[in-house]
C-alpha cells in the first residue's frame, strides 16, 4: 500500500481557503513541541506569543506598524511571483527606497515645504524601482538569473546604507553615533491617532486594493498570470515576456522602496545602520501565505506582524528568546508550501495489488 | 625570502576563504545535475555551522562536530526533498523556505554559544611532503576538510562523467521522463543527490565555525551559500570549473581584506561589498555566452517530476 498524488482537474476552491489555515495549525502544533522541548508550558508560551499582544491597544497599534511594510512589499512581490519572476531582493529595494527617501530630510533639511513629503514618497518609490531594475535589466538583456542578482544586491544595499550613516550622512551633532540627523517634523509621515501608527498602513491598504483590481479586472493582470503559467500561450496572444518581467520588478521594487521610505520617515525618523528586521524576506512568506492574492496578503501580513510583536511579548513575559520568531516564520512558510499541494493534488491510497492490476489492464 | 613567506601567507588565507565555497558548490553541482535546484544552501550551511560548533563544544572533538554538521545538513535537505520530490512543491520557494528556516533555527540554537571560544580543527601534516618548501605548507599541511574538498572535486568528476552512476544522475537531470521509462527511480536518484548536497553544505558550515573563525557568530555564513549557488552557474555545472571559481572568489574576498589593511583610499564598506558585486559581474559574463549556458544546463533543472505510470 502506498499514497499517491493525483492531479486535480481544477484547483480545489475549498482547499485554496483551507490550506493556509491547515498550515497555520501545523505551525502551532510544531511550535508547541518546540516550546515543550525548551522547557516552557506550550499553552502559556502560545498565549504570550499570539494572544497577549492582542489584548492591549498599544500592541495592536504596533502590530499594524509592523504589518504595513510587510503587506506593501508582499503585494508587490505577488505581482512578480505570479509572472514567474523571482525577485527575492526586496530587502535591498526596501533599503534603497529608504535611502532615496532620506535625501531630502538628511541633505536638504531646510526644505520644509508641504511638498517635501510627497517628494520623499516619490523618491522612495523611485529608489526601490531603480534597485529592482538592475536584476530586471540583467534578466531581460542577458538572461542572468534574477534570484541570485537580486539577492546579491541586498548585501550591496546594506553596505551602502552602512557607509552613508557612518560617513557622509552621519549627524554632525550626533556624538559620532552611526546615525543620520533626526528628521524635521515636516519630513515625518503623519501619525494616525496618538501612538506610533502612521499613514504607511494606509499606503499598504491602497496598494492591496489597486493591485487586487489590476490583477482581477484588467488586461495587464491577465497578461501577468498567463505569462506566469504558460508563457508559450502568452506569446501567441501577443504578450511580451520581457515587458512582464520589467513590470513585475518595477512594481515590487517600487512598493518595497515605498515601504522603506515609510519605515524610515514614519517609524524610525532617522537613518540607522539597521532599518529592517528582515521585512523584505518575511514578506516572501507573507506573499505565499496570502496565496499571492492581495486580499489574502493583507491577512497574512497581519499574522506575520503578530509574529514579530509576539516574539517581543514572549521575551518580556516568559524570557523566551526572540529568535523563536524566525523559526516560526520559517516553519510557517514550509507548511504553507506543503499544504499548497492539497490545492493541486488529491491524495489517493493505492494498494500495491491494485496498482499491478491497473498496470496489467493498460 | 620574506616576500615569499608573505605570498605564502596570503595564499594560505585564500585557501581558507575558498574551501567553504568549494564544499558547498560541489555538493550543489551534483544536486543540480540531477535536475533539482536547491536554493536552501545558505540555510543548510548555517545549520551545519551551528550544529558543528555545538557538537564540538559538547564532546571536545571537532571531528564529531564535522559529523554532526553533515548529519544536520542531510536532515535539512531531506526536509527539502520531501516537499519538492514527494509533495511536488515549487523548488524556488521551498529552497527559500529552507534558508529562512535554517537562519532562524541556527539563531535559536546558537544563542547559548555566542561569545564562547571554540575548538579549532588542527591541520594534518602529510609526512615528508609537508616539508617541501613553499608548496608543502600550502598543499600538504592542511586540515581534513581542505583535503576533503579536493577529494570531493575529483570524486564528483569521476562519478559524474566516468561512471554508470553519473550517467544515471545526468540522465535524470536532463530528461527525467526517459530515465523513468528506462526503469530508473527518478525520485530516489534525486533524493540521494539532494542528501549529498546537504552533507556538503553541512561540511561547508562546519568549516566556517571550526576553522575559518572558530566560534559561533549569528548569520556567519553571510551569503556564502548564495555565492556557492552562483559558482555552480559560473562553472557551467563542471566540477573542475567549480574549483577554479571557488578559488577566484576566495581570492577576491581575501584581497579585499588585504587592501583594507594596506589602507587603500576606498571606504571599507565598498571593499566588503566586492565579493557580492563580483558575483553579479561573473553571472553576467556567463549568461552572455548563451550557447555555453545552454549546452551544460541540466534540461530538467527545477522541473518537478510527476510520474505518469
Amino acid at each position: 500500500m502506498r499514497i499517491e498524488l493525483e492531479k486535480r482537474a481544477e484547483h480545489s476552491q475549498l482547499m485554496t481557503v483551507v490550506s493556509p489555515l491547515i498550515a497555520i495549525g501545523l505551525t502551532l502544533v510544531c511550535g508547541s513541541i518546540l516550546f515543550i522541548s525548551m522547557g516552557y508550558n506550550p499553552v502559556e508560551a502560545l498565549y504570550a506569543y499570539f494572544i497577549e499582544p492582542l489584548t492591549t491597544s498599544w500592541s495592536i497599534e504596533e502590530l499594524l506598524v509592523k504589518a504595513g511594510p510587510l503587506v506593501l512589499i508582499a503585494v508587490g512581490l505577488s505581482v512578480c511571483f505570479l509572472s514567474n519572476s523571482w525577485n527575492i531582493g526586496a530587502e535591498g529595494q526596501f533599503t534603497m527606497g529608504a535611502l532615496a527617501g532620506s535625501i531630502i530630510p538628511v541633505l536638504f533639511y531646510d526644505f520644509t515645504s508641504p511638498l517635501a513629503l510627497p517628494l520623499m514618497v516619490l523618491m522612495g518609490i523611485l529608489g526601490g524601482m531603480a534597485w529592482a531594475s538592475i536584476p530586471a535589466f540583467l534578466k531581460v538583456r542577458f538572461g542572468t538569473n534574477e534570484i541570485l542578482t537580486s539577492l546579491m544586491l541586498v548585501y550591496i544595499a546594506q553596505y551602502i546604507l552602512d557607509f552613508l550613516v557612518r560617513g557622509p550622512w552621519r549627524d554632525p551633532e550626533g556624538f559620532n553615533f552611526p546615525e543620520s540627523r533626526i528628521f524635521d517634523a515636516a519630513h515625518v509621515l503623519p501619525k494616525i491617532g496618538e501612538g506610533r501608527l502612521h499613514i504607511g498602513m494606509i499606503f499598504a491598504v491602497v496598494a492591496v486594493l489597486v493591485v487586487w483590481w489590476m490583477l482581477s479586472r484588467t488586461l495587464k493582470g491577465f497578461e501577468i498570470k498567463v505569462m506566469g503559467e504558460t508563457p508559450r500561450a502568452g506569446r501567441f496572444a501577443g504578450f511580451s515576456g520581457n515587458g512582464v518581467v520589467w513590470f513585475g520588478f518595477l512594481v515590487s521594487g517600487g512598493l518595497a522602496g515605498l515601504a522603506g521610505m515609510a519605515e524610515v520617515s514614519g517609524s524610525i525618523e532617522q537613518l540607522t545602520p539597521v532599518i529592517s528586521p528582515g521585512y523584505g524576506f518575511t514578506a516572501i512568506i507573507v506573499a505565499f501565505l496570502g496565496r499571492l492574492n492581495p486580499i489574502g496578503i493583507l491577512f497574512a501580513g497581519l499574522l506575520l506582524g503578530l509574529s514579530y510583536i509576539g516574539g517581543e511579548s514572549a521575551q518580556v513575559s516568559l524570557g523566551l528568546t526572540d529568535k523563536v520568531t524566525r523559526v516560526f516564520q520559517g516553519m510557517l512558510l514550509f507548511f504553507v508550501l506543503a499544504c499548497d499541494t492539497l490545492i493541486l493534488y488529491k491524495f489517493k491510497i493505492v494498494s500495491n495489488a491494485k496498482g499491478v492490476k491497473e498496470a496489467a489492464n493498460v | 625570502m620574506s616576500d615569499l613567506s608573505m605570498i605564502e601567507a596570503v595564499l594560505l588565507t585564500i585557501i581558507t576563504a575558498s574551501t567553504p565555497l568549494l564544499l558547498a558548490a560541489i555538493g550543489e553541482l551534483v544536486v543540480e545535475r540531477s535536475g533539482v535546484l536547491n536554493l536552501g544552501v545558505e540555510g543548510m550551511m548555517i545549520v551545519g555551522a551551528v550544529m558543528g560548533f555545538a557538537a564540538t563544544q559538547a564532546t571536545g572533538s571537532p571531528y564529531i562536530g564535522i559529523l554532526a554538521a553533515m548529519i544536520s545538513g542531510v536532515a535539512m535537505s531531506v526536509l527539502f526533498g520531501f516537499l519538492t520530490l514527494n509533495l511536488m512543491t515549487n523548488q524556488v520557494a521551498t529552497g527559500l523556505a529552507l534558508t529562512i528556516l535554517g537562519l532562524g533555527l541556527s539563531g535559536m540554537i546558537g544563542e547559548a554559544f555566542i561569545g564562547q571560544p571554540g575548538i579549532s580543527l588542527k591541520p594534518i601534516a602529510i609526512p615528508g611532503l609537508s616539508a617541501i618548501p613553499f608548496i608543502g605548507p600550502l598543499l600538504f599541511n592542511q586540515d581534513i576538510l581542505v583535503y576533503a574538498s579536493y577529494a570531493l572535486v575529483i570524486a564528483v568528476y569521476f562519478v559524474l562523467f566516468k561512471s554508470r552512476t553519473g550517467l544515471i544522475i545526468r540522465a535524470v537531470g536532463d530528461n527525467h521522463g526517459s530515465a523513468h521509462s528506462l526503469g530508473y527511480s527518478v525520485i530516489k536518484v534525486r533524493y540521494l543527490a539532494v542528501m549529498f548536497g546537504g552533507a556538503c553544505s553541512g561540511l561547508a558550515g562546519a568549516y566556517l565555525s571550526l576553522i575559518y573563525t572558530p566560534q559561533w557568530v549569528e548569520g556567519m555564513t553571510a551569503g556564502r551559500g548564495w555565492i556557492a549557488l552562483a559558482l555552480v552557474v559560473f562553472a557551467s555545472w563542471r566540477p573542475a570549473r567549480v574549483l577554479v571559481g571557488a578559488y577566484l572568489f576566495g581570492a577576491v574576498s581575501i584581497l579585499q581584506f588585504h587592501a583594507q589593511a594596506a589602507g587603500i583610499g576606498l571606504p571599507t564598506q565598498f571593499m566588503s561589498a566586492l565579493p557580492y558585486l563580483a558575483t553579479i559581474i561573473v553571472l553576467i559574463m556567463i549568461s552572455r555566452n548563451k550557447t555555453l549556458a545552454k549546452v551544460n544546463t541540466p534540461a530538467c533543472l527545477g522541473k518537478p517530476f510527476v510520474p505518469d505510470r
